[in-house]
């Protein structure tokens, strides 16, 4: 019961997740299934972006680019390779972390604007770099023959294993984000956060820590890339590069409360939620992302620490609860 | 049918004007020609590149003002120069005023938006950690795009304008592109001219060197970085109003011209108003070279891993000031 006690705030975390997750598999809806699904993709993002902007405080604006490359390399693998989900899946997720610690290496020295803007660079060369790679179908992208679902069982039966699989995806990813949270090295990223020439005159080997905070924030956007890209039949660069989506996953972290485990889940939901109900409206239709931006700024004006951030400051109490 | 090409060839060569159709469609041209060919087309795409460089120069000034002054990088900068392609746009369509006169226009339009935007979202964040104004100023830019996309729509426009063109031997020079770029080097002047002989020009300086010592001996800093960031979107205003006058556009088109703003800011030191008009001719130049030897969609991935490859080598550009 001890155990269960410390690790509170992980425990409210995936079952808050459940409970998103649970309306379709019970109802067996198709429809709120698919919402369910791009609602798990948000979350499995953003709580990734969250371990490097949340815990270690760099701003990535392209980090959309770790879910398009590992969808390009687990979609080519899955049709021109003939290989099962599950490897394409494990390359995405591979490939997006070696891709992330080559970067890591080289512009994780750059601090603060100078990062952000590199990665904007990065996710700009590498979508115009795919645009011009043949074997990955260049502008055009790459389709999926219909016979590859065959070996889950048909269109369908892959449509709701991929739901299954996001659900784990989206636990497997709060898990890691909690770990890193509690652990010591989430305490040196946190470090980092707030005075890094502090945290390596404390003996936090800086370089290290933020390359590797950056490898783990690439590795699910990877698998989640590969698997969506499989459901989703087509892959081409515009749909697997929108700088527009990193955007939204910074939206959705600070939403929450950077630096939480549960604020990025919460962003996340409520981000797509809101973002459903706007595109649904007849009167906000037109003017969806009008809205989203007003609400980021009075966000960032009002309440910079999110909404979790915002809780743990009003009631100390909860603060076991609201990790 | 080797001999016959051999012969057409031969023919061709020697009567450049023939009308025969095998000759007119340069199937049989003799490396000699083709080379020759090459050659005037590189001199006008460098002559084209050139004339550009000037416009994404003073794009780019706008940008690294606002960076030198107030240390924000203003994500807003795309939307502000499409709004002054717009301005030029619907003064010309539905009013008929003269383009250049519309780029007056646009001018003032862009100092008072910028004006409105500072005081409304810069303000409040400019001493907060980066991610803030990054956020703030994004905001900005999704509150731009998506009222513009519901008036506008993403729909090409174009200003219908003819102007004279000069040849000079192979090069033809369209008078729209020499005017514009004549435009850009006088408001290049004209800013030079503002920082280093006006009063307010000189405030803005010293506001840029060191705020506090600014405020110290009584320049109201508050009101000096309002008028900073209202010239820094005044000159991203001018320099869609000048596109406009050549480019098709539409809504979403300033966010090319933003992220190469991004480039030649960081090609000429961020915070360097000159540095940003030789980092335009080099990009410009750039994008007249390129071409001439691969494919035109390459320009990009060659601009932006040119991008990082200078943040990680000399992040404060090729003549950057020593920070």
């Amino acid at each position: 019961m001890k155990t269960l006690k410390n690790h509170l705030g992980l425990i409210t975390s995936l079952v808050i997740v459940i409970l998103i997750a649970i309306a379709p598999i019970v109802s067996g809806n198709a429809a709120s299934r698919e919402v369910v699904f791009t609602i798990l993709r948000a979350i499995v993002l953003a709580s990734s972006l969250n371990i490097l902007l949340g815990y270690t405080g760099y701003v990535s604006f392209g980090h959309i680019v770790f879910f398009g490359f590992g969808g390009y390399v687990g979609f080519y693998l899955i049709t021109a390779q003939g290989q099962s989900l599950w490897v394409a899946m494990l390359a995405g997720g591979l490939v997006s972390g070696l891709l992330a610690y080559l970067l890591g290496k080289a512009i994780l020295r750059l601090r603060g604007a100078y990062f952000a803007l590199a990665t904007i660079g990065v996710n700009e060369a590498v979508r115009a770099f795919i645009n011009n790679f043949e074997p990955f179908g260049g502008p055009t992208g790459m389709t999926m023959n219909f016979s590859v679902y065959q070996e889950y069982g048909g269109a369908m039966k892959a449509l709701e294993m991929s739901f299954y699989i996001m659900l784990v995806l989206a636990l497997l990813v709060i898990v890691l984000s909690y770990v890193v949270r509690t652990s010591k090295f989430g305490l040196g990223l946190l470090a980092i956060r707030e005075d890094e020439d502090a945290a390596e005159v404390m003996g936090v080997v800086a370089p290290d820590a933020k390359t590797w905070a950056f490898v783990l924030s690439a590795i699910f956007p990877g698998m989640v890339g590969a698997l969506f890209f499989f459901k989703n039949g087509s892959v081409e660069p515009l749909d697997a590069f929108p700088l527009h989506t990193s955007i939204e996953m910074i939206v959705m972290v600070m939403l929450g409360g950077q630096g939480t485990v549960l604020g990025p889940i919460l962003g996340a939901a409520g981000y797509q939620r809101m973002r459903g109900l706007l595109v649904t409206s007849p009167i906000f239709k037109n003017i969806q992302l009008a809205v989203s931006g007003g609400l980021l700024l009075l966000i960032v004006l009002f309440v910079p620490a999110g909404v979790i951030g915002w809780a743990r400051q009003r009631w100390p109490k909860l603060r076991r609860v609201l990790q | 049918m080797r001999s016959l090409c051999v012969v057409f060839s031969a023919s061709c060569e020697k009567h450049l004007t023939t009308t025969h159709p095998i000759c007119r469609a340069g199937l049989f041209r003799t490396p000699l020609l083709r080379r020759s060919k090459s050659m005037d087309f590189i001199l006008a795409s460098l002559a084209d590149g050139l004339l550009l460089g000037f416009i994404y120069g003073i794009a780019a000034m706008g940008l690294t003002l606002i960076w030198g002054v107030m240390n924000v990088i203003n994500l807003a900068h795309g939307p502000i120069i499409a709004l002054g392609m717009f301005t030029v746009y619907l003064l010309f369509t539905f009013l008929g005023i003269p383009p250049y006169l519309g780029v007056l226009l646009a001018a003032v339009f862009g100092l008072l938006l910028g004006i409105v935007i500072y005081v409304i979202a810069v303000q409040r964040v400019i001493d907060a950690p980066h991610l803030s104004s990054l956020l703030a100023t994004f905001s900005v830019n999704m509150i731009i795009i998506g009222i513009g996309t519901a008036i506008f729509s993403t729909s090409p426009r174009n200003i219908d304008l003819q102007l004279w063109s000069i040849s000079l031997g192979p090069v033809t020079l369209q008078g729209t592109r020499v005017v514009a770029s004549f435009i850009a080097v006088l408001v290049t002047a004209g800013l030079y001219y503002f920082l280093y002989r006006t009063r307010q020009g000189k405030y803005i300086r010293a506001v840029a060197n060191n705020r506090a010592a600014a405020e110290l001996v009584g320049i109201p800093s508050n009101r000096v970085l309002a008028l900073s960031f209202g010239i820094g979107a005044m000159l991203a205003t001018i320099a869609g109003a000048l596109i406009a006058t050549f480019l098709p556009f539409n809504i979403l088109a300033g966010g090319t011209y933003e992220l190469k703003s991004f480039v030649i800011g960081v090609l000429g030191g961020l915070g360097n108003p000159v540095g940003a008009l030789v980092g335009g001719l080099i990009l410009g130049l750039l994008e007249g070279i390129v071409p001439t030897f691969t494919q035109t969609t390459w320009v990009p991935v060659i601009e932006f891993v040119l991008f990082v490859i200078i943040l990680l080598v000399r992040p404060n550009g090729l003549f950057g000031a020593k920070q």
